[in-house]
């Protein structure tokens, strides 16, 4: 089960979509979140698809494991999809039973907005998928830190942040070995009818718990213990340099909006 | 219940960027009624063996025969569960795995999801208890706000409830007192005795080894290098220290006083007591010798 888990995985390697500087990569997938919606027809759709692709091809990342990215999704994807052939409503009948008419407006519609979840789920996983969620939030770091100014704890977040991030893995592991441990025991994980998978999430929650609150303690001792003390005049063990590589993709970005802007109708 | 390994690999992953291959073509057998120790350094696929013990992984080539149900990776998922009824498994650091409110309800866990009813199983539990080292007091008591060894005795009976065939031991002693440790190991070494359990002791406690098993398998690299009774196997202390592995304190002593005094024990002494016998013969000889 957890094999499958594509979501907040990293994939080593050492293609140019790796080498980018995360706070480059960050910016650049809620950028691209943000101009996705200045697409209104199949050119713009074209080129912004173009666009997504070519960075895939440079993630050197096997096009599988984008698949299975949206796979877990295309439930909710078919869902609005289909909300949107329906309720779309238009000039050009095509087909009509009943209260349900289906126009060319609304298929239109609905190719679009498949096309945009796809695109928006590709481009965050070739951001997961190539920067180490470390790197990911000392980039959140970076771009959070004019917000010290006002008082907000930047250096706190980060450090809750990459915590969490590093007990994902830590966290899966112990799932399964409760889980292991609870299958001995005779539990049957994933069969028999609702309520008794309900039941049967019990013993493994509350072991899951129980040891994360052990975890968080000893790591707060273990902190305390060496003095730690983060914010203010800490330096930092991994150093981010931004490479005339980074203002390249800025600069592609860039063009792609204005693109955009201009095909738009 | 005989358990045996043929030609069993392991991949972990399969399939992604990440795969990993645990286990190489292993053959080993576990006989009805032995001890097995299994031993191998951190990483050599001990984990990934014991987990094939009741089927909860599927080896991804090969097949695994328990007692006469066969194991291949296309076994389907359901109906394993009367194995786990068959072949109990205490893990690392069991006390992981308590989650109920009292002592006497997450040691009748197990029984009640083979369809023990809730009164027996509770009877059970009250049964388990001194032999485990605890008393009925703890029945009502809640598992969390036990010491750590006591947490593990309640775990260890709470397996023990399934009333196994074959119990398997991940390291049952890890982190225990040395009074504990003895307690707890001659507890299993009386059910083997007692009531004809097999046992599998995974550990790197030779001295475990040397006391308790008749059986052992050392696995290197998901490979099984050797396979044999323990005094043979002692007998290689080099080998074994390649391996990392090490030898019983009572075989390292022997070692030493075959170097230093050029004596020759035969056969190996195993414990303590096998060596004080063997060595009380070979003094009286010695005292012997020189009036």
């Amino acid at each position: 089960m957890m094999e499958k888990l594509i979501f907040g995985r990293y994939i080593p390697g050492h293609s140019f979509i790796h080498q980018l500087d995360p706070r480059a990569k960050l910016t650049s997938a809620i950028w691209f979140i943000v101009i996705i919606f200045l697409a209104n027809n199949w050119l713009t759709y074209l080129v912004l698809a173009l666009f997504v692709l070519t960075a895939i091809k440079l993630s050197a990342i096997n096009p599988k494991f984008f698949i299975n990215g949206v796979k877990p999704l295309i439930w909710l994807i078919l869902f609005t999809v289909i909300l949107q052939i329906l309720f779309t409503s238009g000039q050009t009948i095509w087909f009509r039973f009943g209260p349900i008419v289906i126009s060319e407006e609304g298929i239109l519609n609905g190719v679009f907005i498949f096309m945009r979840f796809v695109l928006i789920i590709f481009m965050s996983t070739i951001l997961t998928l190539t920067t180490m969620p470390l790197s990911l939030t000392d980039a959140i770091e970076y771009l959070l830190r004019p917000l010290a100014a006002v008082k907000v704890p930047v250096h706190e977040i980060a450090l809750m942040l990459s915590i969490a991030l590093r007990f994902v893995p830590t966290l899966m592991d112990e799932t399964e070995k409760i889980m292991n441990a609870q299958r001995a025991r005779g539990i049957d994980f994933g069969e028999g009818n609702i309520y008794q998978q309900m039941k049967s999430i019990v013993p493994l929650l509350i072991p899951l718990f129980v040891s994360s609150f052990n975890r968080a303690e000893e790591l707060a001792t273990a902190m305390e213990a060496r003095g730690y003390k983060g914010g203010e005049g800490r330096t930092k063990y991994r150093k981010l340099s931004w490479e005339s590589r980074d203002t390249l993709v800025i600069a592609a970005f860039g063009l792609l909006s204005v693109s955009l802007f201009f095909l738009r109708t | 219940m005989d358990i045996r390994f043929e030609e069993v690999g392991y991949t972990y992953q399969k399939g992604t960027p990440f795969q990993s291959k645990a286990l190489h073509d292993i053959n080993l057998s576990i006989m009805d009624g032995s001890f097995t120790a299994l031993v191998g350094h951190t990483g050599s696929g001990k984990s990934t063996v014991l987990q094939h013990l009741n089927a909860l992984k599927k080896p991804t080539s090969g097949q695994v025969t328990i007692g006469d149900r066969v194991i291949t990776h296309f076994s389907e998922d359901k109906g394993l569960k009367s194995l786990r009824k068959k072949v109990g498994i205490v893990f690392q650091f069991p006390e992981a795995q308590l989650f109920e409110e009292t002592v006497a309800k997450d040691i009748a866990f197990g029984p009640k999801n083979f369809g023990v009813s809730e009164e027996d199983a509770l009877n059970k539990a009250k049964e388990l208890l001194p032999l485990v080292g605890l008393d009925e007091t703890f029945m009502e008591r809640s598992p969390f706000d036990l010491s750590g060894g006591q947490m593990r005795r309640v775990a260890i009976a709470g397996v023990l409830a399934l009333e196994p065939e074959v119990l398997v031991l991940d390291e049952p002693t890890a982190g225990l007192d040395p009074q504990g440790r003895k307690e707890i190991m001659d507890m299993f070494y009386g059910l083997y005795k007692n009531q004809g359990l097999t046992i599998v002791l995974v550990t790197h406690q030779m001295d475990d080894v040397a006391t308790y098993a008749d059986h052992m398998i050392v696995l290197e690299q998901g490979t099984v290098m050797k396979e044999g009774h323990p005094r043979d196997l002692f007998k290689e202390a080099g080998w074994l220290a390649s391996m990392q592995l090490g030898v019983p304190s009572t075989v390292r002593f022997a070692h030493e006083l075959e170097e230093k005094f050029q004596w020759t024990f035969d056969p190996l002494p195993l414990t303590t007591d096998e060596l004080a016998v063997q060595m009380k013969e070979k003094l009286a000889r010695k005292a012997g010798e020189r009036v």
